[in-house]
């Protein structure tokens, strides 16, 4: 098997005297989907965040494209390191987080308008639209590029609006295409539909189930729509009091459960 | 019984009119009050007409006072409420000690600080150390105009940071999380993202702020500034002592003041209106909206 490309390896997470995660391992090839799920307080969503380091893991380490970092003191070189990471990782929250002061288009163009010269070479050059001076990015190309991300995820036409004039599902579709304007190798996905209704739930994960099968886009998942899981995730995590205590293809999961725990769980919400 | 009914037929009939039509009504009676009692005690109006140019000549000078006063106060404060919300230790231990002392001690006492005591401060260090060259000590003599807008910036600065540490904080933790994950860097993700949200809560105690600066302008005039270069409430003392009309000057200047911060109160309010897009479903209606006849 290849090398992965994202390796959790022996992540603990505290704070103060509670242990949310106890020593978690996980690994994430190309083109893969994990789904993570399990009680809330169960350390899915921390484990999701110590990826990108929005949470500092308390020990182990994260190794992403073969850059391995583990927590400790951000000092100016680490916070360096930190900021290399979110670039090649795209992240999706459970309340959207999109701008309010900025429009739809705006949004999904922020990512790259913030980026340093150098890295907005670099992006251009992953987009093909670098021009010949390798000035970085021309704000045309960029827009062009926002408004093709914004026509896959259906919200082109409110391009123009504030995001509080959209409905929850479009903001996070709109959310999705800001993650992904900065051509991320993997993507996050934190309760993505837990904010929403039913029925705008379902256009959210068509368009992340696009991204899977079209894209092959690797992603971790932390959701409970099983639904989802079932059809799209290449394995996934039951993650419970701090650890992941069964792994395993939907199949396995769902059919051959080896833990009672996890059994519970999936009858619970099934 | 029968006057209990009358009031009874009144407090009905009150209520028929509208509330605004009433206050109003009170704001005319009290106008024609304090009239009166201006009327009663001779007041010169020839010589209000006469001086009243003189003063408002004044104006230039506050609002230069004000509005120089008003940028010192908001870099200050920027800067101070992020070094509070830093984990740098001397940026916080810095921003601390600025807002403590300057919040801790009168306006005027700092105003005759950096216009009185800072020159024998550079004199003295000159002397000590005369490879500070005579410039130094110059650049320590400052106009009072100078001193009193440095004055007014560093305590107004001071207060206004605990207003922009409120107004960042008030901004929603994901917003910081998403620019975070976005591979923003701090200066760009406070630049970007969350300084412009935080304004929102900033602007309508600032203007506040700078409201109440413009009639501490008036300090100043205790640092003694020559006419030409007076701002209001000096000029109004010049001419009403002068002419032993201080009714009619010190009636007249707080009039300048109160149309002044009335017009200010005005401007605020629609600026309120404006900055609510993104935030308001509808804030197209929203910002051509009036609420009519709010003054003061």
């Amino acid at each position: 098997m290849t090398e992965p490309l994202v390796r959790v390896n022996g992540l603990r997470k505290t704070y103060g005297h509670n242990e949310v995660l106890r020593g978690v391992d996980l690994d994430l090839h190309k083109g893969e989907v994990i789904v993570l799920f399990g009680r809330s307080g169960s350390g899915k969503s921390t484990l999701l965040r110590c990826i990108n380091f929005l949470e500092d893991p308390t020990e182990g380490t994260v190794e992403i494209g073969g850059e391995r970092l583990g927590g400790g003191h951000r000092t100016r070189r680490k916070r360096e390191q930190v900021r290399r990471v979110r670039l090649r990782v795209g992240m999706v929250f459970q309340q959207f987080n999109l701008f309010p002061h900025l429009t739809v288009l705006e949004n999904v163009m922020s990512g790259p308008l913030a980026l340093k010269r150098g890295d907005q070479r670099r992006l251009a050059e992953r987009l093909g639209v670098a021009d010949p001076e390798g000035a970085g990015l021309d704000e045309a190309a960029l827009k062009k590029r926002a408004m093709e991300l914004l026509e896959e995820v259906g919200v082109a036409d409110k391009a123009q609006e504030h995001p509080i004039r959209l409905s929850g599902g479009q903001q996070q579709r709109v959310a999705i295409a800001r993650a992904l304007a900065m051509r991320p190798e993997v993507m996050l996905f934190d309760e993505p539909t837990s904010a929403l209704d039913p029925e705008l739930t379902g256009e959210v994960l068509a368009v992340m189930k696009r991204l899977a099968t079209d894209t092959h886009m690797p992603m971790i998942v932390v959701t409970h729509e099983m639904g989802f899981a079932r059809e799209v995730a290449s394995r996934m995590a039951f993650v419970h009091a701090g650890a992941i205590l069964e792994e395993g293809t939907p199949q396995q999961l769902f059919t051959e459960t080896r833990h009672p725990e996890t059994r519970t769980f999936l009858d619970a919400i099934l | 019984m029968t006057d209990e009914g009358r009031w009874e037929r009144l407090a009905l009939a009150s209520a028929r009119i509208p509330f605004r039509l009433k206050v109003a009504v009170v704001w005319v009676l009290l106008f024609v009050l304090v009239g009166t009692l201006f009327y009663l005690s001779d007041y010169d109006t020839q010589w209000m007409r006469e001086n009243a140019g003189f003063i408002a000549g004044g104006l230039r000078f506050t609002l230069q006072i004000a509005l120089g006063g008003i940028v010192i106060a908001i870099v200050l404060a920027t800067l101070g409420a992020l070094a509070r919300l830093s984990r740098n230790p001397i940026a916080y231990g810095v921003a601390g000690f600025y807002v403590s002392f300057f919040r801790g001690t009168p306006l005027i006492v700092q105003m005759f600080l950096v216009y009185l005591a800072l020159p024998q401060i550079g004199s003295n260090l000159v002397l000590r150390f005369p490879e500070l060259g005579t410039n130094f000590e110059q650049r320590t003599i400052l106009e009072a105009a100078t001193a009193g807008t440095i004055a007014l910036g560093l305590n107004y600065g001071a207060y206004m940071t605990e207003i922009f540490r409120a107004g960042i904080q008030s901004v929603n933790f994901g917003q910081g999380e998403a620019a975070d994950a976005l591979g923003m860097t701090y200066g760009t993700k406070m630049r970007r993202i969350v300084l412009p949200q935080a304004m929102r809560v900033i602007i309508p105690p600032t203007g506040n702020e700078f409201i109440a600066m413009m009639k501490d302008t008036a300090l100043v005039s205790f640092l003694g500034v020559t006419a030409a270069s007076a701002e209001m409430f000096r000029r109004s003392q010049l001419v009403g002592k002068a002419d032993f009309k201080n009714l009619e000057a010190y009636v007249l200047v707080a009039l300048f003041y109160w149309g002044l911060t009335a017009l200010f109160t005005l401007l605020q309010s629609r600026l309120e209106k404006r900055m609510a897009t993104g935030y308001v479903r509808d804030a197209g209606t929203t910002r051509t909206r009036r609420r009519p006849g709010v003054t003061g």
